[in-house]
């Protein structure tokens, strides 16, 4: 204890590292985050928010067909996409103050500085300076990853990044990479009329999630004119007069070129523990990623990974949890040990929203378990049918003796929302019957979720 | 900063400890892995290690006090500190040892489901209403698989038992007992005023675990009792021979674990677990064998008898009874038997009925041996040194006639030692 600069040293500020701050100074720990960016991270400043304050903008946008139909006509010849980016930018600019602000609350200290591991107990500043701790955390996070061939200039073959710092949209896109952030690239983008072309290798958008539950998406995808090629990978790139021409290849080897102004590649993200100092700490990754145990610890006692470091899923909550995972245990309290991974939530912001967290059905069935399934039309809300967003439905995949909920998939409007309740129901460990006779208010979307564990136990109403 | 030593649970069945003795004083410098102090808990009395550095600034619980697990016996931190706070500060949560793990491995190389888990009952985390927290799904997968859930440690929030306490929990057939505990109600429990010469004892840790134990395991086994004379002549005489010369002789005691080991592995039904939807075969047979102590009594296990030499059992069982009798065995030193012998012959009893020891579905009651007058080839009579053993067995597991073969062939083998070998 005596000797070190700080009780907690944290390298990197995002999500993980912040998060892992706070809480540190609320448990009475000295810390210091060593961040060389914008605090906040790849969420608040280029992932997470900024995404949703676009995807936010789109659904006004899209709304203006609806206004048409009360009368009203709305000129779209003077929209500006640089006013809906820099609405973006205020938002990451907000948290990210918001975050400096939670850090100087809670009285960990903020190092602006690029820092790489020295020793056990040692990180060493760009500059030379050296700043000790008796713990440390690693939580440098994940850059999009790069596909060679397709590296990227962020002018023509964009990344992530490159896209949420678009001022122009471009009017023809590919987007490489079906995943939640492929799919939701692809309704801004489509939302703000461009022609998008979105490419999966493997057999359906959002190839982890519920099969059934991803169908109705394609469908919406379809009937609004996103053009989506799966089994499908991209070949080569070449950068032309007027953008992109890209090389795509089928399942049975027919190739076929695509033109378009940008292509975004959105395959990944690769682990940052490159070049951060994990030799000098006798630290080996797998598969780029730190091999970690219980409560997050490396093999090296004192050193604990967070977030995107660590080969659990790449989720800003993922990394919130096991910051508070691992400044607790360095605090002496005992927290879970690791994360049920069948509780940890994805979400899908498109429209209509996914959301889901445990089993989705082809993978109960790849395991072999014994599972039964329920679920309920979002048609069947009277709230849905006011709003005009009918489409979507509430599944639950469940244990057929005990009724343990094993998986929840719901598209829908607000999924992501009204997915808690059955997240708590898991975690929980309640029984369909307890959300089933539970009241839910009238017209709610949540109704749906009352009436998919009522389908379970065999008495659903509205259907 | 200052932080508080909490009194751990050193086995799964410790709910309260005494503070035997304080090894460290107010003042003095602790280092991980020193020891802090001697707690005696319901089996035996260990040493508690330090997971923290730092100085003793307080001892909370004096020698010779108690403190139930998660009470804060101590302060530790660096001189000067204020712990005042830490003091005035609610009982914190229950604190489980890694000593829960040993119990886990001492099966190890046996292929065994974890649902047979052979820990003794844990104690339940049971507040003053009598009433236990569960989560829902516990509760319905509890009433499915026919486990008493009194007899679980909830590793939930504030203790509530969760659907993997019960992926742990050994299981057996509730009877009606268990059934009213399940429902949240406590069993009915006469009470008697004490007379004005009566004495109140309040009860040890081992002796409400005795209780309980022995009461479960009468209540829920279907207990039956099959009785052999065994002329032990030729037993006796085998002894003396491997004995001769011998500066350390080999107890009667390890000559019954070896030969009751063989007569085991010899019949694989008497070996098993009663796992409430299945029955658990286990491949050694790991024998207790039962030694009085002061204020009750305890079970330390040989293992693998069926296969070990009378010799290595009798080294075992030196080492186990002397930790045993001075408290001192770890709970992967008596957990985990698969067969039970309990002997009162040197207390002069002829025969006797024992209570069967879970996770074991049989127990051996071996009597005094006595010279009589048996009846020999051609009528004739013949004096023998002759011991009555007793086995118990759970009739949900050992049919009669399979008790029986067990039996016989046991008491053929004690009879001719060589058909041991044979």
């Amino acid at each position: 204890m005596a000797g070190y600069d700080y009780d907690v040293v944290i390298l990197g500020g995002g999500p993980g590292g912040y998060v892992a701050g706070i809480r540190a100074g609320q448990l009475g720990l000295k810390a210091a985050v060593i961040e060389r960016d914008k605090v906040g991270g790849v969420c608040v400043n280029e992932g997470c928010i900024p995404s949703k304050a676009l995807i936010h903008q789109a659904e006004l946008f899209r709304s203006i067909p609806s206004l048409k139909e009360i009368g009203l006509s709305v000129d779209t010849k003077g929209f500006d996409y640089k006013a809906v980016f820099d609405k973006s930018r205020k938002a990451s600019d907000a948290l990210m103050k918001g975050v400096q602000f939670l850090l100087k609350k809670n009285k960990a200290v903020t190092i602006p500085a690029e820092g790489t591991l020295s020793g056990r107990n040692e990180i060493t500043l760009k500059d030379g300076k050296k700043i000790t701790g008796k713990n440390i955390v690693i939580a440098t996070g994940s850059r999009p990853r790069v596909i060679p061939g397709f590296e990227f200039d962020e002018e023509r073959v964009l990344s992530s990044t490159g896209a949420i710092m678009l001022t122009k949209l471009p009017k023809k896109a590919i987007i490489l990479g079906a995943g939640a952030i492929g799919v939701e690239f692809a309704h801004i983008f489509n939302a703000f009329g461009v022609e998008v072309h979105l490419v999966e290798m493997l057999d359906r958008i959002l190839p982890i999630e519920d099969a059934e539950a991803v169908k109705v998406l394609a469908r919406a995808f379809q009937k609004r004119g996103v053009q989506m090629y799966t089994g499908t990978k991209a070949v080569s790139v070449q950068k032309t007069a007027g953008g992109v021409s890209v090389v795509l290849e089928d399942k049975g080897g027919a190739r076929k070129a695509v033109d378009a102004d940008q292509i975004l590649v959105v395959v990944g993200r690769t682990p940052n523990t490159d070049g951060i100092g994990l030799e000098k700490v006798g630290i080996t990754t797998e598969k780029g990623f730190i091999p970690v145990g219980d409560f997050n610890q490396t093999k090296v006692s004192g050193i604990y990974a967070i977030g995107d470091v660590v080969n659990t899923p790449l989720l800003a909550h993922v990394a919130f949890k096991e910051a508070e995972i691992a400044i607790e245990h360095m605090a002496g309290k005992s927290p879970e040990p690791r994360i049920d991974p069948l509780s940890i939530p994805s979400a899908t912001y498109c429209e209509p929203q996914v959301a889901s967290f445990g089993l989705p059905e082809w993978k109960a069935v790849e395991q072999k378990l014994s599972f039964a399934k329920a679920s309920f039309p979002y048609r069947g809300a009277g709230k849905s049918v006011a709003l005009e967003q009918t489409e979507g439905f509430v599944k639950v995949i469940y244990e057929p003796k005990t009724k343990e909920i094993l998986g929840v998939h719901i598209v829908g409007a607000d999924a992501t929302e009204i997915m808690h309740e059955m997240l708590l129901g898991r975690t929980a460990e309640l029984l369909p019957e307890d959300i089933a006779l539970m009241i839910h208010a009238h017209p709610t979307l949540s109704e749906a979720v009352g009436e998919a564990m009522r389908a379970v136990e065999g008495w659903a109403i509205h259907v | 900063m200052p932080e508080k030593i909490l009194m751990m649970a050193l086995s799964p069945t410790m709910d309260t400890g005494t503070l035997a003795r304080w090894r460290k004083k107010e003042g003095d410098t602790v280092a991980v892995g020193d020891v802090l102090c001697e707690v005696e808990t319901d089996k035996a009395t260990m040493d508690y290690e330090s997971t923290s550095e730092g100085t003793l600034l307080k001892i909370v619980v004096p020698a010779g006090g108690q403190a139930k697990v998660g009470d804060t016996i101590a302060i530790l931190g660096k001189p000067g500190e204020d712990f005042s706070a830490l003091l005035a500060d609610a009982r914190p949560a229950v604190a489980k040892a890694p000593a829960a793990s040993a119990t886990g491995a001492a099966r190890a190389p046996t292929p065994v489901p974890a649902g047979a888990s052979t820990a003794p009952m844990a104690h339940a985390h049971v507040p003053a209403s009598g009433r236990v927290r569960s989560s829902p799904l516990a509760r319905r997968i509890a009433a499915q698989k026919g486990i008493d859930l009194r007899s679980l440690q909830g590793s939930g929030p504030e203790g509530r038992i969760v659907k993997r306490d019960l992926d742990a929990a050994p299981v057996r057939a509730v009877s009606g007992v268990m059934a009213a505990r399940q429902a949240g109600q406590a069993p009915a429990v006469p009470s008697y005023t004490p007379g004005p010469g009566d004495e109140v004892v309040p009860l040890s840790s081992m002796r409400r675990i005795i209780a309980r134990r022995l009461s479960e395991s009468m209540f829920s086994a279907p207990h039956y009792y099959l009785t052999v004379a065994v002329a032990m002549d030729e037993l006796l005489a085998t002894r003396t021979r491997l004995n001769a010369g011998r500066e350390k002789r080999a107890s009667i005691n390890a000559f019954l674990l070896a030969m009751a080991g063989r007569a085991l592995l010899r019949h694989p039904k008497v070996n098993s677990t009663w796992n409430g939807d299945s029955i658990i075969r286990h491949t050694t047979a790991d024998i207790g064998l039962a030694v009085a102590l002061p204020d009750g009594l305890i079970t330390p296990v040989v293992r693998d008898c069926g296969r070990k030499g009378i010799l290595a059992i009798d080294g075992d069982l030196a080492g186990l009874v002397e930790r045993a009798r001075a408290g001192k065995l770890l709970p992967a030193e008596y957990e985990g038997n698969t067969f039970t012998i309990s002997t009162l012959g040197s207390a002069g009893i002829d025969e006797f009925t024992a209570v069967i020891n879970p996770p074991g579905s049989a127990i051996l009651a071996v009597g005094a041996i006595r010279k009589e007058p048996v009846v020999g080839d051609n009528d004739t009579i013949a004096i023998r040194q002759r011991m009555r053993v007793t086995l118990s067995c759970d009739h949900r597991v050992i049919d009669g006639a399979v008790g029986a073969a067990f039996l016989r062939e046991l008491a053929d083998m004690l009879e001719n030692p060589m058909l041991a070998l044979a």
